[in-house]
């Protein structure tokens, strides 16, 4: 799509007010990111976190278009796999990868998912990423709700970039801090005080 | 015009009745990601069930065999991660009797606020879940936000939010902090006017109650010889509570009812769940009226203890002690121990053989969950397909529990 | 009470009864293999006993005994509120022969243990209505539990990606040894993965 460079968006009747432009990746990525249609493949304790996530205190996916779960891999995009992947649930953690349609991200909810962590045995899968491609890892046991938001928002961040063909890793940028601000603000008027 | 069915005798008119197959999980959203039913069905009827577990298995038993005594308390918190404090006091009291030790009195007290504080999580998010799974979702909200309130106290108490490693062997990690009770007679209250609010929204809901009275009933001879423990035995009317019939800790002093079901089915056992969130709400106030604000916590034991950390630090016999306890583990007379506590779903059992060396030899779990699962099959056998949900639901099936 | 279950055991059975202890206030019984079911019988049909739960049935793996194998029964009376610990020994030193009798019929809910047990350990039990891995996938080869079965010794089911195909690295790289952190003078069963 990348002959079509720029869009432009028509707003109201005169025509004289509310235009935007961008590129037809951009928008389709940033339309991607804020409506992300999940598939919870929920298997361990890390479950339990997930449900406060989605709980009225966090309300960890709605605010961020991510809501709705489908549990059927083939009306959704983001694969959450919250939990220890075992052995045995290997294949089906595969086939539910492989029914999912393109574009598709995987979230890796937790140290067990994301490198089997302390089951280092017969029986555990060290790591997802060893059966199907990985986008973001989530660390903790379990991981604190506000870890997975930042976590989703570095998701954000990877979509947005990998539309323009940026492969550079993710960040999450630092918010506005008004106590920072404060801080610095009165660094410098009492600098400017001593000079 | 004639009928076209005409020259056609009674049977060819009826379809081909053959059973049909269909594969229930294990990623199906009231599964919990970790059972898959193989259903035998005749229209809509289930004919035949088999029930497999297994996809959560991740070697505890074997991972316990590695480390020292001590090391099992992290695994141990991921069995029941719904209610992991009563695992942790559950292996604590298994080790401890082995090693013939009683903790003080306040740790006691301490770990009966903090195990029932668990019990009502577990409770929360069974409930919760289940009525979510029927479709009701503002129930599990109001649910969920009780559990936070839950766990705000044991995150205050123990700096982790659900898998706290609290548990040692001869006592807690840490002290009570100052505003254990404060926070607790505070909490209560609010959590139980959400579960009366949940419960308004639920109990006067016609479809709530024709979908689980009734259904995946079963008798107290049969639950009993099916090994069935905690609130899915009482809700059939056997009152056996661990709690009041081989009473540890200090439960014989607190005064508190067994709340029993009359029919076994899926009413029941929710509602025997919801009368244990109150008597664990009576057990918690009790407890916080009886504990000491000043004491010991841990048993003073240098086998099992570390010692203070301002000793380790100038005195080299202390040095040595925490030395050995680290990289040696406390050592456990050799022997073998069966410890019980009431679980979240029942009788959790510690099987413990010890070769009298700082590592286990072998850890047994018994999980409560593992017998009421095998149950499932006999109960949704000739009920509806859409009976499995909540009968399974009602389980409430842990998988790390269950699959060890 | 419960001095009365063990004392009972011995006068039915006689030399059936290897050994007894009540170590930590467990009433434990050691019984012959042989009579395993018979014992079982008799305790949960005989009034004063009335055992009408099997609490857990698990085996323990002691690779320097012979027989190597215990089965351990832990029974429950919900009527007179007693327990009891049944034990027998099975199998040699190389853990053929682990074989003993079923008791599911005995008690219905012993069926998954047994299954559990015979997954784990290896150890099967003559008679049993399903006797299937439980835990494990049927592919799974070898007893996990037993103690000469290195722990991290896997068996996957779907072939791992290799780093071409991924095109990232995958290996982690462990803050620590697989034996740091462990306790020194352990019994160092099963801890290297199997190849060596």
């Amino acid at each position: 799509m990348g002959e079509l460079k720029h869009v432009t968006l028509e707003g109201g009747a005169s025509g004289t007010s509310g235009f935007a432009t961008t590129k037809l990746d951009a928008l389709l990525a940033w339309a991607r990111k804020w409506s992300l249609f999940k598939y919870p493949f929920v298997t361990a304790c890390c479950g339990m976190e997930f449900m406060a996530l989605t709980s009225p205190r966090f309300d960890g996916s709605a605010r961020f278009g991510a809501e709705a779960p489908r549990f059927s891999p083939r009306q959704s995009d983001l694969l959450w796999v919250v939990g220890t992947i075992s052995q045995r649930q290997a294949p089906v953690l595969r086939r539910i990868y492989e029914q999912m349609m393109e574009p598709k991200w995987v979230l890796a909810f937790g140290t067990c998912a994301s490198c089997g962590g302390f089951y280092d045995n017969y029986t555990t899968v060290p790591g997802i990423d060893k059966i199907i491609p990985c986008d973001v890892y989530v660390p903790g046991c379990p991981p604190r709700p506000e870890a997975v938001l930042d976590g989703l928002m570095l998701l954000q961040d990877k979509i947005t970039k990998n539309a323009t063909g940026d492969r550079r890793p993710g960040i999450v940028k630092p918010r506005e801090d008004p106590v920072r601000d404060l801080i610095q603000l009165r660094k410098k008027s009492s600098r400017e005080g001593e000079a | 015009m004639e009928p076209i069915d005409l020259d056609l005798d009674e049977n060819e008119l009826e379809l081909p009745s053959e059973p049909m197959h269909l594969n229930m999980g294990p990623s199906h959203p009231a599964m919990h990601g970790t059972v898959r039913i193989v259903l035998e069905l005749s229209g809509e009827t289930i004919v035949k069930s088999d029930v497999q577990i297994g996809y959560l298995h991740r070697g505890f038993e074997k991972m316990c065999e590695r480390g020292t005594w001590t090391q099992v308390f992290p695994y141990v918190d991921r069995l029941n991660y719904v209610s992991p404090m009563l695992n942790n006091v559950g292996y604590a009291l298994a080790v401890e009797k082995m090693c013939d030790i009683e903790v003080p009195e306040r740790c006691q007290w301490y770990r009966m606020i903090l195990g029932e504080l668990a019990r009502i999580s577990d409770h929360l998010t069974c409930n919760g879940a289940m009525a979510m799974e029927l479709g009701a979702f503002t129930p599990f909200l109001w649910y969920i936000k009780a559990r936070e309130m839950v766990w705000d106290i044991l995150e205050e108490e123990t700096g982790a939010r659900l898998t706290h490693s609290f548990g040692r062997i001869g006592g807690m990690a840490n002290p009570p902090t100052p505003a254990l009770k404060s926070m607790c007679r505070e909490a209560i209250p609010a959590i139980l006017k959400i579960v009366e609010e949940g419960e308004g929204m639920l109990l006067k809901n016609r479809i709530f109650i024709d979908r689980l009275e009734n259904i995946g009933k079963i008798s107290g001879p049969d639950a009993i010889a099916l090994s069935w423990t905690g609130p899915c035995l009482r809700s059939t009317g056997v009152a056996y509570d661990v709690r009041k019939a081989h009473p540890y800790l200090k439960y014989d002093e607190v005064d508190f009812d067994v709340p029993v079901g009359t029919c076994g089915d899926n009413m029941d056992r929710f509602l025997v769940r919801l009368g244990e969130i109150r008597q664990s709400c009576r057990i918690i106030l009790q407890a916080c009226d009886r504990m000491a604000d000043e004491g010991p916590v841990n048993v003073d034991d240098p086998r099992v203890i570390l010692p203070p950390k301002q000793d380790v630090y100038t005195t080299i016999e202390a040095t040595i002690q925490h030395f050995k306890l680290v990289m040696e583990g406390a050592k456990v007379p050799k022997g073998e121990v069966y410890s019980y506590t009431e679980g979240g779903n029942g009788e959790l059992g510690y099987y413990l053989v010890s070769d009298g060396s700082g590592t286990p030899h072998r850890v047994r779990i018994r999980p409560p969950c593992f017998p009421i699962t095998q149950g499932l099959s006999d109960l949704i056998n000739g009920a509806m397909l859409s009976d499995i949900v909540p009968t399974f639901g009602s389980l409430n099936m842990i998988g790390g529990e269950c699959d060890h | 009470m419960s001095v009365r279950v063990l004392e009972a055991l011995k006068e039915k059975f006689g030399d059936a009864v290897v050994e007894t202890h009540s170590q930590f206030g467990d009433d434990t019984a050691v019984v012959r293999a042989d009579k395993w079911k018979e014992v079982c019988r008799f305790l949960r049909d005989d009034p004063a006993m009335s055992f009408d739960m099997s609490v857990d049935l698990c085996g323990v793996d002691y690779p320097d005994r012979e027989p190597r194998f215990e089965v351990v029964l832990h029974l429950y009376s919900v009527a007179k509120r007693h327990r009891l610990r049944l034990k027998a020994r099975i199998g040699d030193a190389e853990g053929e022969g682990a074989e003993i009798d079923t008791v599911a019929d005995i008690w219905i809910g012993v069926n998954w243990f047994e299954r559990e047990t015979y997954d784990l350990m290896g150890i099967s039990f003559k008679g049993h209505p399903d006797l299937r891995r439980i835990l494990m996938y049927p592919e799974f080869e070898g007893h996990p539990l037993r103690k000469d079965y290195p722990a991290n010794k896997t068996q996957p089911l779907v072939p791992y990606r290799t780093e071409e195909e991924a095109g990232v690295t995958l290996e982690k790289q462990a803050p620590f040894g697989l034996d740091e952190g462990m306790p020194f003078g352990r019994r160092a069963w099963g801890t290297d993965r199997g190849e060596s």
